[in-house]
């Protein structure tokens, strides 16, 4: 009964904090799945990903670089020239089994070192501002819905839906609320009383959608114990997705990284919540893992020095994971620009080589087979910007 | 009630509280707020020299969560602030605390809940009519932020403190400051303004055992030589940091980039050009005057116009226990700071430096909603034997609909009528 399922789930997300974690879900006309996962605060993407084969490593950031790999708590070696954080465990089995590629030296659309500018233009996919996400026209450029939900195109996890995700394309949300709720009838009265105002009228009619029709899709055994929100959060994502009328798009997101302070146990506490997110979505979506393909994001990298209070300021260059059972993994892909001297930009951070957007343009043609025309209207002005190939298995 | 008061009540204020007398004249009301002092009488008052006793037997002790003294301080003093929320007679001056503390950001994860509400009685509240400089100063200069945005520990390289190597340059305050708390990017300043600034506040830091704790400029971390700042050379010393305080704090950018966010709060989401030039033209006359930018504010025609911005969680939850005006020991048995954080809105809690929007669309998501009318439904059973539908009129006066006034009426229970009160969109907006 679709109560007792609903239940079920708020038990579950009844733990998630909703101030640094959440998750949106959009449906889409196709049976592949795509998650973009945002790392809110800047990771550094050289402590995620390390280039112990680069000589200057270590004379810029030694104190805080892992032991080589093969030595105890050391890198998990990706080839002989990077190496994976240690944290990483899972994300490691997963490169091991072809099925994850690090994409190194990425940066956003801008060249700004301000959180919220760069995340703006991150989401929007753009070198400005836009009021909605390029994840959002990427499902709004999609054939039309054909299955039976004649307005079912999206639901969001946590309180609020994040700038990727907004737009045109319709996307509620759904959290637990872990309060009694007003009788059916009440409800309708209330959508009733609040069909005249733009805002509130449109949101309460979607939530009430929402909260049945996460209800079905939802799955019993989903109440297990989770050490960290964004596991949790991430099975259950892992869940709806698996579903065979279930979305297919999602967007997770995880702050945290803004490690300006005694980076390396903080990193590290954030990583190990990342690593067992990705984990967790693995297994919670099952038997539709070959039809994935994840990317991780994050506004830009970390200063390549450390500075003075063992942490690192915000700076350009960083790391994009791309995952999933569809992705040809196995691999490190970048154009390394090495940190040798005059190889840094403004000779503080590591230099960008690849542009983000075309690693998300890669995934919507190769993985989505989305045709050139739609994929212009979801980056504008990116003609620079070419679409990776590669990344998906033949 | 007319329809300027219940403006004056709502979007100025938090709400009418109960029946309490309504003001013969609303602009006046409003005007003498910010001209008597603060009312309020937080019991106890926080204050630093409390939250470093707390954050330094934390640290001494390292209790299980439970038994940590951080914590239940900091629950005790959020307490102590929201429910002065609920019975203050000036809820304009509230209104304005609110909206200064969410301007300087700091958010209340580990030892920082310490001193998170001593943050908001010792740097915000005491110039909520004062001076921006004078404001921005007292931030700048609170234990608080210098732990929030890591400054304290910033090091300048060629500092005594620095020759070693071992500890250097954190910009994180120096980059928040310029962006968020003054002159916004608008400005134009670049990344060796930032570096530079940063090294205006090597030497910012903290004495926890100091008495009172507090500020403390250490010389010894402080980067030798003086800097340029957008342009402007700054002298070494603490003084270089006064004087780059002083600058940015009086630069017309500033003026434009807070008379921005003030419109955006009392008037609309998108902010009417005329009305920002017109506070902007206020804090430049005035030296930065903030009483008399707030005083401007409830001059200007649009801000009387009801309706157009969206209660926050906070402004919801604290304008509905205003409006059920509970006895005072029931009104002691509410969680308002679960409340908020379950809605989305944890009490000095943001996720990041910028604070929390000011715009409808980040509050109106679906679930956001769906958990006010929940909450909604639940507070409702708090109505007890009051007749809802004076309750509704008492409240919203002129602004109460038709629609909603006959739903109340007509609903089968005084907490269904509760409900359909709450959740009626002209009780959604303010």
């Amino acid at each position: 009964m679709a109560l007792t399922r609903r239940t079920a789930l708020l038990g579950l997300t009844a733990a998630v904090s909703l101030g640094r974690v959440s998750l949106a879900l959009a449906a889409a006309p196709t049976e592949k799945r795509l998650i973009v996962v945002i790392q809110r605060g800047a990771l550094d993407g050289m402590a995620a990903v390390v280039p112990y084969g680069d000589p200057a490593l270590m004379g810029l950031r030694g104190e805080i670089v892992p032991p080589a790999p093969g030595q105890p708590d050391g890198l998990l070696d990706l080839g002989g020239y990077f190496g994976l954080h240690p944290s990483l465990a899972s994300l490691h089995a997963m490169y091991t089994a072809g099925e994850a590629m690090p994409v190194h030296a990425v940066a956003g659309p801008t060249r700004v070192r301000s959180h919220f500018e760069a995340q703006d233009c991150l989401e929007s996919g753009a070198e400005h501002r836009m009021t909605s996400g390029w994840l959002n026209r990427a499902v709004a450029a999609m054939p039309a819905m054909t299955t039976s939900r004649p307005e079912g195109e999206a639901i969001a996890i946590g309180v609020s839906v994040p700038l990727l995700l907004r737009g045109s394309a319709v996307v509620g949300n759904w959290a637990p609320h872990g309060i009694a709720a007003p009788p059916p009838d009440l409800y309708t009265q209330i959508a009733t009383l609040n069909q005249a105002d733009h805002l509130t009228g449109p949101a309460i009619a979607e939530g009430l959608r929402e909260r049945g029709y996460s209800a079905s899709v939802m799955s019993d055994d989903t109440s297990r114990p989770d050490r960290y929100a964004f596991p949790a959060l991430a099975r259950a994502a892992g869940e709806l997705l698996r579903a065979p009328d279930g979305p297919r798009i999602a967007a997770l997101e995880i702050g945290g990284w803004d490690t300006h302070v005694a980076q390396v146990p903080r990193l590290k506490r954030v990583l190990e919540q990342l690593d067992a997110g990705l984990d967790a979505l693995k297994q919670g979506l099952g038997d539709a893992w070959p039809q994935t393909a994840i990317l991780t994001m994050t506004e830009f990298g970390r200063t390549a020095r450390v500075n003075g209070t063992k942490g690192t300021d915000h700076g350009t260059g960083t790391v994009a994971f791309v995952l999933g059972g569809a992705v040809a993994g196995g691999r490190v892909m970048a154009d390394w620009p090495g940190l040798g001297s005059g190889r840094l930009l403004d000779d503080r951070d590591l230099m960008p080589t690849t542009d983000l957007r075309s690693v998300a343009k890669g995934l919507l043609v190769h993985h989505l087979g989305m045709p050139a025309a739609a994929i212009a209207e979801v980056f504008p002005n990116s003609a620079t910007a070419q679409a990776t190939s590669g990344l998906i298995r033949a | 009630m007319d329809l300027r008061t219940a403006q004056a009540l709502i979007r100025f204020g938090l709400g009418r509280r109960g029946n309490e007398p309504l003001p013969t004249d609303p602009a006046v009301w409003l005007r003498d707020q910010l001209r008597a002092p603060d009312p309020s009488h937080l019991d106890p008052r926080p204050n630093s020299a409390t939250a470093a006793a707390a954050f330094l037997a934390d640290r001494a002790s390292k209790p299980k969560p439970e038994d940590s003294r951080v914590r239940a301080l900091f629950r005790s003093e959020v307490k102590a602030e929201l429910d002065n929320a609920l019975t203050t007679p000036a809820p304009f001056r509230e209104r304005l605390m609110w909206f200064w503390t969410n301007h300087f950001t700091v958010s209340a994860r580990g030892g920082i809940a310490a001193g998170a509400c001593a943050y908001i009685e010792e740097a915000i509240r005491p110039h909520v009519t004062g001076r921006f400089e004078d404001m921005l100063f007292a931030v700048m200069r609170h234990p608080v932020m210098l732990r929030y945005l890591n400054n304290a520990g910033s090091v300048g390289p060629d500092s005594r403190a620095g020759q070693n190597g071992k500890r250097g340059l954190n910009e994180n305050l120096a980059r928040e400051c310029l962006e968020l708390h003054t002159v916004s990017p608008a400005a134009g300043y670049t990344q060796a303004d930032v570096t530079s600034f940063a090294k205006i506040l090597t030497g910012w830091s903290i004495d926890l055992r100091g008495n009172p704790p507090g500020f403390l400029f250490r010389p010894f971390a402080h980067e030798p030589g003086s800097h340029v700042l957008m342009g402007r050379t700054f002298p070494p010393g603490e003084e270089g940091g006064v004087a780059a305080l002083h600058f940015l704090a009086n630069h017309p950018v500033t003026h434009q980039f807070l008379a921005r966010k003030l419109v955006l709060h009392f008037i609309a989401d998108e902010p009417p050009v005329d009305a920002v030039r017109r506070i902007e033209g206020v804090l430049r006359d005035t030296g930065g005057n903030l009483g008399a930018a707030a005083e401007a504010l409830t001059t200007l025609d649009a801000a009387w116009q009801p309706g157009a911005k969206l209660r926050t969680p906070q402004d919801f939850v604290v304008a509905t226990l205003r409006a059920l005006d509970l006895p005072d020991e029931q009104r002691g048995q509410v969680n308002v700071q679960g409340i908020l954080a379950n809605l989305g809105q944890p009490f000095q809690n943001a996720p990041q430096p910028n604070g929390w929007s000011d715009h409808a669309n980040d509050w109106a998501a679906p679930e956001a909603m769906m958990r006010r009318v929940d909450w909604a439904y639940g507070v409702s059973g708090r109505v007890g034997t009051r007749d809802v539908a004076s309750l509704a009129e008492a409240n919203l006066g002129p602004l109460l609909r038709d629609d909603t006034l006959l739903a109340v009426r007509r609903a089968g229970s005084r907490r269904d009528a509760m409900t359909l009160l709450l959740t009626a969109p002209e009780f959604q907006r303010r």
